[in-house]
């Protein structure tokens, strides 16, 4: 039952991803050259909300749909992992023109050459795990 | 009914990706898109080269099934919920992007250049795609988060260590578009 609820929530996701163009590498692109607000607005929309409904789950005793606390984790302070860090995903981000989420929804799509770029994450993501402690964070 | 078919503009868009959140965080869960690549690695045995892959994936399961799920959304809006699939970006960007060689820029959703099955032959396109996705992938995870984790979840919980990897995600970005780009594509 959990399993069909997250399924359908990805469902869900993938169709917005895609028919927003969010998915686009076009957007990505005009994003980066800030040609259009297109992005921003999406990003600055879902942010509005996201705040609203963040701060409401903080303050009140909300439990989950299952019953449970809810407990909207803090991130570790540092600067140079998400400075440097971000700079990276940053870089793949333009060339690739997809994050993570749109990389499921084009292969659904049928752009079959982004399963190189999922392939390129899986690498990307295993050497992060070799070299991470040789790395400042 | 016929709007949904067209792309859907930024104001719908954002706040159904909030409502994608608010549901996974009601149940339980954490918005975050790229943990799941972890997860594959560990379930094919990265544990064996590094602990960062030493955990309970079992307890993960579920990324994995969002990510299928997004497949099949993607699959769905592609197939069954769009008539035309050509992005209109800025005419601006039209017009670099064509300077760049990028001819079906503003006539496509993804630039055939590079995501047509064609592509797959050519050694140059797919390093490039291979060089992208290990960034992505690598950036991700040295910074903890993705777009979702970041700039969504991150942001919306009032992160400081947010906010520096999403003005990260926008250095490197722009430094691939105006200052790479042009020495990639000419």
């Amino acid at each position: 039952m959990k399993r069909l609820l997250y399924l359908l929530v990805g469902v869900f996701f993938g169709i917005v991803l895609f028919k927003s163009e969010a998915a686009s590498w076009f957007r990505i692109y005009e994003m980066f050259r800030f040609d259009a607000f297109h992005m921003y607005g999406i990003i600055g929309s879902a942010l509005g909300f996201g705040v609203v409904f963040t701060q409401w789950i903080k303050r009140g005793n909300t439990k989950s749909f299952f019953g449970d606390a809810i407990k909207i984790a803090s991130k570790e302070r540092s600067f140079w992992r998400y400075a440097l860090g971000g700079i990276v995903f940053g870089l793949g981000w333009a060339l690739a023109g997809a994050c993570p989420g749109p990389m499921y929804a084009l292969i659904g799509a049928g752009y079959f050459p982004i399963a190189v770029v999922i392939l390129g994450a899986l690498l990307g993501t295993f050497c992060y795990g070799l070299l991470k402690d040789k790395l400042p964070h | 009914m016929e709007l949904l078919f067209k792309p859907w503009p930024w104001y719908i868009s954002g706040p159904l990706i909030a409502l994608v959140m608010a549901l996974l965080v009601l149940m339980g869960k954490r918005f975050g898109m790229s943990s799941n690549l972890r997860t594959i690695c560990a379930i094919y045995g990265a544990g064996k080269f590094s602990n960062f892959f030493k955990y309970d994936w079992k307890a993960q399961q579920w990324n994995l099934i969002v990510a299928l799920g997004v497949l099949i959304g993607g699959f769905l809006a592609a197939n069954y919920l769009s008539d035309d699939k050509a992005v209109a970006i800025a005419q601006d960007s039209v017009v670099v992007l064509k300077e760049l060689g990028f001819s079906s820029a503003g006539t496509t959703y993804m630039p055939s250049e590079f995501f047509a099955n064609e592509a797959l032959l050519n050694l140059g396109k797919l390093s490039l795609l291979l060089v992208g996705g290990f960034l992505v992938g690598f950036g991700a995870r040295y910074a903890g988060g993705c777009t979702s984790g970041h700039a969504i979840s991150g942001l919306s919980n009032l992160q400081l260590p947010s906010l520096i990897a999403v003005v990260g995600f926008f250095i490197g970005g722009l430094i691939m578009v105006n200052l790479i780009f042009p020495l990639l594509f000419t």
